[in-house]
């Protein structure tokens, strides 16, 4: 049966070169749990609705519910196992702890990437933007303030940071 | 999700000979596609990935704009030249899905996306457009979200997008291949009332494939573009009723041309020109803007739960060309004093 076939799936998962063979409805988020064993990424509605399975390709962050895993052959996927350093969490990691932004902590693996990604695109100018452009992941314990407020103080962050580059190295800006 | 054959194409003419065969989608973002396939609405015996064959420009072109159908609606919403050429295009598709659906969806995706009525997606219960033939639970059911206008005895579902909206009020045209040709459809003529063939959602025939989207020279509506989307919740979800409004004043006030669309309320965008033409040379004030939205909503019926969509929609109408008179800054929350609070 040709819809029985297996389909060579190369992916760069969190930095590590790693090869599946898998049917062709075999969706990313599946492929991330049942078969790289990366079971941070969660399942909430398996429908684009809720963003627990949010994760960065190439950078971008998507639903990987919403998308075959054959469609993103010779990607690069960050997972939330992806964003630490060894043991040093990521500063969106740490900025979640200090804000008390989770309670049971299921959505908590797609609310950081979804803000890694919001981060890249560089859009959010205002707590306003913030709460717009994380509205693709729900939090039913309702810890939307504290996830704002982690996410504003990573920006704040990184626009003192800026600007202090911008005193230390003249002319020079990102 | 049922097992189908697929088939990565790098090449449009490889895509297109995969679509001789009426039972193979072309699958892009997959955002809807892949939805209605796990719940077992749309089952194709085949996907042609057509992630990989191009399509992705968004550039200017002959002196308006051409969207390739593989370029994401992100890519577009936040493109330089959409954001400052083409503003109301830019808010319509910002306004619509999340960040994450906006990264993964394409143009060509959005036009082709389905409608969200409960009663489609729902196996359980009777559908004419899933199951011709089988009944409409939505004219006597939940219809909250459904149409007021353009509905017909057999289907009263709404088209979800809201970039088609803003496509709609600013002429576009959507341009199609087959392995026979190509054609240009006029974007008013692309998707369709259902009448009696509510399964039929538009006008693309079998083998064809959207590849790229035009829209005309749109500098006369730049200051003065807003649109509205009203729903159950401040984001991430689809319209009660949607208005983009555009209009070309002049300056002592007065509209010298004006466009207006509605999301929401119908199988497709709604628009009514004879709404347009009799704005022009009136002073832009809400007692016009009340006349356009009564011209605009000739004929609206609501179904029960949506009754409330005909007081909505003429106050969105309202609203919409009010903003659009005060500017599109103003729309977009970019002037003083309704900037939100500093990061």
């Amino acid at each position: 049966m040709e819809h029985q076939q297996q389909h060579p799936v190369r992916l760069r998962i969190n930095g590590q070169d790693r090869e599946f063979h898998v049917e062709s409805w075999v969706t990313l988020l599946d492929l991330l749990r049942e078969r790289a064993g990366m079971t941070g990424t969660k399942k909430g509605c398996d429908q684009g609705q809720c963003g627990a399975c949010t994760v960065l390709v190439d950078g971008k962050r998507i639903n990987s519910c919403l998308t075959l895993a054959v469609m993103q052959n010779g990607r690069d996927i960050t997972t939330v196992e992806g964003l630490a350093s060894g043991d040093e969490l990521h500063p969106l990691q740490q900025a979640f702890i200090d804000c008390d932004a989770f309670q049971c902590g299921y959505c908590t693996p797609g609310q950081l990437c979804s803000a890694v990604g919001l981060i890249n695109e560089g859009q959010a100018a205002t707590r306003d933007d913030v709460r717009e452009l994380m509205s693709g992941n729900l939090c039913r314990c309702g810890a939307y303030p504290q996830i704002a407020d982690a996410v504003v103080q990573m920006l704040d962050l990184r626009e003192s940071k800026k600007t202090v580059d911008g005193f230390t190295t003249g002319a020079v800006l990102a | 999700m049922n097992p189908f054959a697929f088939t990565p194409a790098t090449q449009i003419d490889a895509a297109l000979a995969a679509l001789l065969d009426p039972d193979t989608r072309p699958i892009a973002g997959g955002t809807n596609l892949l939805d209605l396939m796990k719940e077992g609405v749309m089952k194709p015996s085949g996907l042609v990935d057509i992630n990989h064959i191009g399509l992705d420009q968004v550039e200017q072109r002959d002196g308006g704009l051409l969207l390739g159908a593989l370029a994401r609606n992100a890519d577009t919403a936040y493109h330089p030249l959409v954001r400052e050429r083409y503003p109301l295009l830019s808010s319509a598709i910002l306004a619509g899905a999340s960040p994450q659906l906006r990264n993964m969806a394409s143009n060509g995706g959005n036009l082709m996306q389905r409608t969200r009525c409960v009663y489609f997606y729902d196996l359980g219960t009777a559908c004419n457009k899933r199951e011709p033939g089988t009944g409409c639970p939505a004219r006597d059911g939940l219809n909250r979200q459904h149409a007021i206008l353009g509905a017909s005895e057999s289907c009263i579902a709404t088209h979800p997008s809201d970039m088609c909206v803003a496509l709609r009020a600013l002429d576009a045209t959507v341009h199609v291949r087959s392995m026979s040709g190509e054609r240009a459809i006029p974007f008013a003529d692309f998707h369709r009332l259902p009448g009696d063939r509510p399964e039929i959602d538009n006008t693309l025939q079998p083998g064809e494939m959207i590849t790229h989207i035009s829209v005309p020279d749109a500098e006369r509506f730049i200051d003065h573009s807003a649109y509205i989307k009203v729903r159950d919740r401040l984001s991430y979800a689809f319209a009660l009723v949607s208005v983009a409004a555009a209009l070309d004043l002049d300056a002592d006030g007065t509209i010298c041309a004006a466009r207006i669309a509605l999301g929401g309320v119908a199988h497709k965008p709604w628009r009514v020109e004879a709404a347009e033409d009799a704005l022009i040379g009136k002073r832009a004030d809400e007692a016009a803007f009340v006349l356009a939205a009564d011209t605009i909503l000739q004929g609206a019926q609501g179904f029960g739960h949506n009754d409330f969509k005909l007081p909505l929609a003429h106050n969105a109408i309202v609203q919409a060309l009010t903003t659009a008179t005060r500017g599109t800054d103003h729309a977009r929350g970019l002037d003083a004093g309704t900037k939100g609070e500093p990061a």
